[in-house]
């Protein structure tokens, strides 16, 4: 199926993107912060879709959103301090800051004025309808290994968590 | 309007990295730091989408493996995070200097 009003859509996501990323670090509550998130996240998921990739804009949604944000918001409750949102949200290292988003921004800009020619003009359009499979056939062939490290990962994760968050084991 | 291209997802990705980066540096609550990490992982993961629309899906099969490391470090991180205020009945980064009690 053909795109529809590709460029709208593009500015929309990017905006509520980068407006929820920016309201995220401001915030004073962290509860607001995590709710910006998960509405950037959302817009995100709708970049992906934007560019053929459902499955991931789905592990997004399912896994980010529903997740991960869930368990920010739960230690947030967690270690919700009344005490912490009068005190001085941003450290002394505002000039710290300042000066690594220039050179980072610096970067970024550089690069990508130098190699802004080396993307391909025209895009093949990919089939979306078997995206999910696709992915399914690389995760379990080629990716195999790294996929198995993966669960382990995970669980050692788990055991991690656990065994940080728990009074006395 | 000029269409859409990898130039321009690439642009927000880096928009989103610097945010996260400023985010790390200059907030003292913890979580809001975690969160800024998250930032960056996700401008990652939106560099990864948009070169798997040229270069084939490799990209997005990365891309949940980031998502996946996400979920490991922000369980692990909030476990350490936990493990701090119940002995130090405080979020703040600058206050995280001990490894023992």
């Amino acid at each position: 199926m053909a795109p529809v009003a590709t460029t709208f859509f593009f500015y929309l996501l990017a905006g509520l993107t980068l407006v929820s990323g920016i309201l995220v670090i401001t915030q004073k509550n962290a509860v607001h912060s995590a709710l910006a998130l998960i509405f950037g996240l959302l817009s995100q998921a709708g970049l992906y879709l934007m560019l053929y990739a459902p499955f991931v804009a789905g592990v997004q949604i399912i896994l980010y959103a529903g997740g991960i944000m869930v368990l920010f918001l739960f230690v947030i409750m967690l270690v919700n301090l009344e005490r912490s949102q009068k005190e001085d949200q941003f450290n002394q290292q505002w000039l710290v800051g300042l000066l690594a988003a220039v050179a980072l921004g610096g970067l970024f800009v550089a690069v990508y004025m130098k190699g802004k020619d080396l993307f391909p003009e025209q895009i093949a359009q990919p089939a979306e309808n078997s995206n999910t499979q696709q992915i399914a056939v690389m995760l379990y062939g080629q990716y195999m290994f790294a996929f198995e490290i993966a669960s382990l990962l995970l669980l050692v994760a788990i055991i991690g968590a656990v065994v940080m968050a728990k009074k006395r084991i | 309007m000029a269409p859409i291209t990898t130039l321009h997802y690439l642009v927000v990705a880096a928009a989103l990295f610097v945010l996260g980066v400023i985010g790390v540096l200059t907030r003292r609550n913890v979580v809001i730091v975690l969160m800024s990490i998250e930032l960056i992982l996700n401008a990652v993961n939106l560099n990864l989408v948009a070169f798997s629309r040229i270069w084939g899906l490799h990209g997005q099969i990365f891309a949940i493996f980031v998502i996946t490391d996400a979920a490991a470090e922000a369980a692990v991180g909030l476990g350490i995070l936990i493990a701090f205020f119940r002995n130090k009945e405080t979020i703040n980064v600058d206050e995280v200097d001990l490894m023992k009690w």
